[in-house]
């Protein structure tokens, strides 16, 4: 690859690679047993309890022996799975989850033993891009789940993991393209250098409020985490899985949430440059320090994660998907075109920001009464519609009206013949055997 | 890159390709098919990346494996298409013709390539990824301005055929779709019946088997708890004996105040 522009990518010895490779393997596993541990806890006291303090300090190794316990249960395969896919579908979850880490920062460049190195496996011009190829790969393991699973709630799971994360992930992909634009690249170290003086979060907040949404619903968690959703559906796609193989899945979960975490952060809360007041200090920005501010800044989304599964009730099926193609999409379609415009004014026709936001107001206000007068107009148009309408319904419904026999339009009553007039007297007449339910509301009005 | 790295990577994703792409035809099962079809175009993806062209390969994974081949596997799923299908020739003569216009597409498409770069000097990949400052400017350099006319007609196309499935799918509606507010007036309606869930089969009595009945908080019994099939068959309803007594001793105590 074109190793020119991107300094010390793709110069690592080899050592290296498989060192960072390990200690990111093995900060993902800690980082999902920590967090499983954190959820518990944050929910536990937003619901008045306690949560797990039994195992280690403060419950802390709770996960750790939940995942022995899991590793250690029996294995139960149902007759009806399609065994190859069954057993590929966990791996698929879990290493595409792994895989996807490959390229986020995690800090700057360091010497690690002797060797000038970026705190990052690897990097490349569109890395950003290979973190969304990696989703949509881990997508096959939920789908694949779901159908090998030869069940009929798995598959319904599998059904909705695939149409939820293939809408979400348009919205997310959208949510990208403004800070492309404005980093004037795709890779993750360049877009962080980008973002020195000021964070995309602040001058793109409308892309991060989008992303922020999408990524809860490419991660599958509540209050869109449809596909298990457990009140409907048993467990969704994991619901014949069982022991290490549902550990997998439990694995790539929570994995997803620390890389889509750690994608916010990169993209729009500058990786792990120091935030502000830190940021004055002068050395807050070089060594190991700043891991630290990484961790916190996916500590902070991971913590909303939380917040929003102890918060929100589960969404209804159609007005999730609403949302995603009707709200999200346009809006960043909107948001899109108006910085490329902003962008074009500013770099040739040399638009200060200041004239551009001027601009900007004008034209949110125009929009707002432009709008407003266009529902006043459309709400007389509808209230002339249903007058007429109503008119119609005035008028007896004719069933050979065009010379064909149609049935009647809702509200319109076909006209009694003869015939039925008998058949509603005969049905009438009968006398209807009253329900077996007791319920005592008709004998006791008041009870 | 060495010559070493890409030949060993060029071994192994033409290996898996081959392999994916025999067994998306060999196997049996539509599912299968997809899956290997999708195995073919993730190594195709890796393939392009070692050369150099690392936009089209994430490309290609984002779209063709994680959109289109996603969609298959949907269809594949909700239609059920299980079953192997049986190997009988429907159309007849159709394998001969497929392997001929196959092995004629294959030389038409070797042939027109291969002329149409004989006179192209080879420059590299390097060279040809520099010559615009690297591969994605490359990239929009040449959509933005030789080839814009086909890159927008290919979007009007996309957009058209999009907008166009919607219509072909759409169903005016035949009457204005219930809101939430609206199903729940219309379930507290005097009349609609019970407005909330049922009891469970078993709530309060003495059994939780699935033809006992639950005891509503006056000590009657909910015989809607009880599943319609089993309750039609009442010979095998169990009936909370110690309950039932205690009701009818209370309402005849009733009785006789």
């Amino acid at each position: 690859m074109s190793g020119s522009s991107f300094g010390f990518f793709g110069t690592d010895p080899w050592w290296m690679v498989i060192l960072k490779a390990v200690a990111i393997f093995g900060m993902l596993v800690v980082l999902t047993l920590f967090t499983i541990w954190w959820e518990r806890r944050v929910v536990s006291r937003m619901q008045n309890r306690i949560g797990p303090n039994r195992v280690g300090p403060a419950g802390l190794l709770q996960s750790l022996m939940d995942g022995f316990k899991l590793a250690f249960k029996e294995e139960i395969i149902p007759k009806s799975a399609h065994v190859a896919v069954y057993w590929i579908a966990p791996v698929i979850s879990a290493t595409a989850a792994f895989l996807a880490f490959a390229v986020i920062p995690f800090g700057p460049t360091v010497s690690i033993f002797g060797v000038e190195t970026p705190l990052q496996l690897t990097d490349f011009p569109v890395s950003v891009l290979y973190v969304l190829a990696i989703a949509s790969v881990g997508v096959y393991g939920l789908v694949l789940a779901g159908w090998s699973s030869g069940s009929t709630y798995p598959l319904l799971g599998g059904l909705r993991s695939t149409a939820q994360v293939i809408s979400y992930e348009i919205a997310m992909g959208l949510s990208f393209v403004a800070v492309f634009l404005f980093a004037g690249s795709m890779s993750t170290s360049e877009i962080i250098a980008k973002q020195q003086p000021i964070w995309f979060a602040v001058i793109l907040l409308p892309s991060f409020l989008i992303y922020v949404t999408s990524m809860v619903g490419e991660t599958n968690r509540a209050p869109f985490d449809l596909p298990e959703a457990e009140g409907e559906l048993v467990g969704g796609f994991h619901t014949e899985y069982s022991s290490l193989k549902f550990a997998m899945f439990f694995l790539a979960e929570y994995i997803n949430m620390v890389t889509v975490s750690a994608l916010a952060a990169t993209l729009f809360l500058g990786g792990w440059l120091a935030p502000w007041p830190i940021s004055l200090w002068d050395s807050a920005n070089v060594g190991w320090w700043p891991i630290l501010w990484w961790l916190l800044k996916v500590q902070l989304f991971i913590f909303m994660f939380i917040w929003l599964r102890a918060t929100l009730p589960r969404l209804r099926y159609d007005q999730f998907m609403k949302f995603g193609w009707k709200i999200l999409i346009p809006a960043s379609l909107a948001w899109i075109f108006i910085v490329a415009i902003a962008r074009v004014f500013r770099d040739d026709f040399a638009f200060s920001n200041q004239q551009l936001l001027i601009v900007g107001a004008v034209v949110i206000a125009v929009l707002l009464v432009g709008s407003w007068l266009l529902q006043v107009r459309s709400d007389r148009k509808q209230a002339a519609i249903d007058a007429e309408r109503e008119q119609e319904l005035l008028v007896p419904f004719d069933a050979m009206g065009g010379g064909h026999p149609v049935p009647p339009m809702p509200g319109q009553v076909l006209a009694y013949t003869p015939r039925r007039i008998l058949a509603a007297q005969s049905l009438a007449s009968q006398v209807i055997p009253p329900a077996l339910d007791s319920t005592p509301t008709e004998e006791t009005p008041n009870a | 890159m060495s010559i070493d790295g890409e030949l060993i990577v060029f071994i192994i994703c033409g290996g898996l390709s081959v392999i994916g792409a025999l067994g998306m035809v060999l196997s049996r099962k539509a599912v299968h098919s997809a899956l290997f079809i999708a195995m073919v175009m993730i190594n195709l993806a890796i393939l392009y990346i070692a050369n150099s062209a690392p936009f089209l390969g994430m490309v290609q994974i984002i779209v063709y494996t994680g959109a289109v081949m996603m969609l298959f596997l949907f269809v594949l799923m909700v239609v059920g298409v299980d079953s192997s299908d049986s190997l009988i020739e429907t159309i007849r003569g159709q394998r001969l013709f497929g392997i001929l216009f196959g092995v004629a597409l294959a030389v038409l498409l070797i042939g027109g390539i291969g002329s149409a770069m004989a006179d192209k000097p080879d420059i590299g990949l390097k060279a040809a990824n520099d010559e615009f400052g690297g591969n994605v400017e490359g990239i929009a350099n040449l959509i933005f301005s030789d080839y814009l006319f086909a890159f927008q007609a290919t979007a009007a196309l996309l957009i058209t055929a999009g907008l166009g499935a919607v219509i072909l799918t759409h169903r005016e509606a035949w009457k204005p779709k219930a809101t939430q507010k609206e199903l729940s007036v219309a379930r507290f309606m005097v009349g609609a019946g019970h407005p909330g869930n049922k009891p469970n089969p078993g709530v309060y009595a003495r059994h939780n088997a699935v033809n006992t009945p639950a005891i509503l908080p006056d000590g009657s019994l909910a015989l809607d708890s009880v599943p319609e099939p089993v309750r039609s068959r009442d010979d095998s309803l169990i009936v909370d004996h110690r309950v039932v007594s205690t009701v009818v001793e209370l309402v005849e105590s009733e009785d006789q105040n």
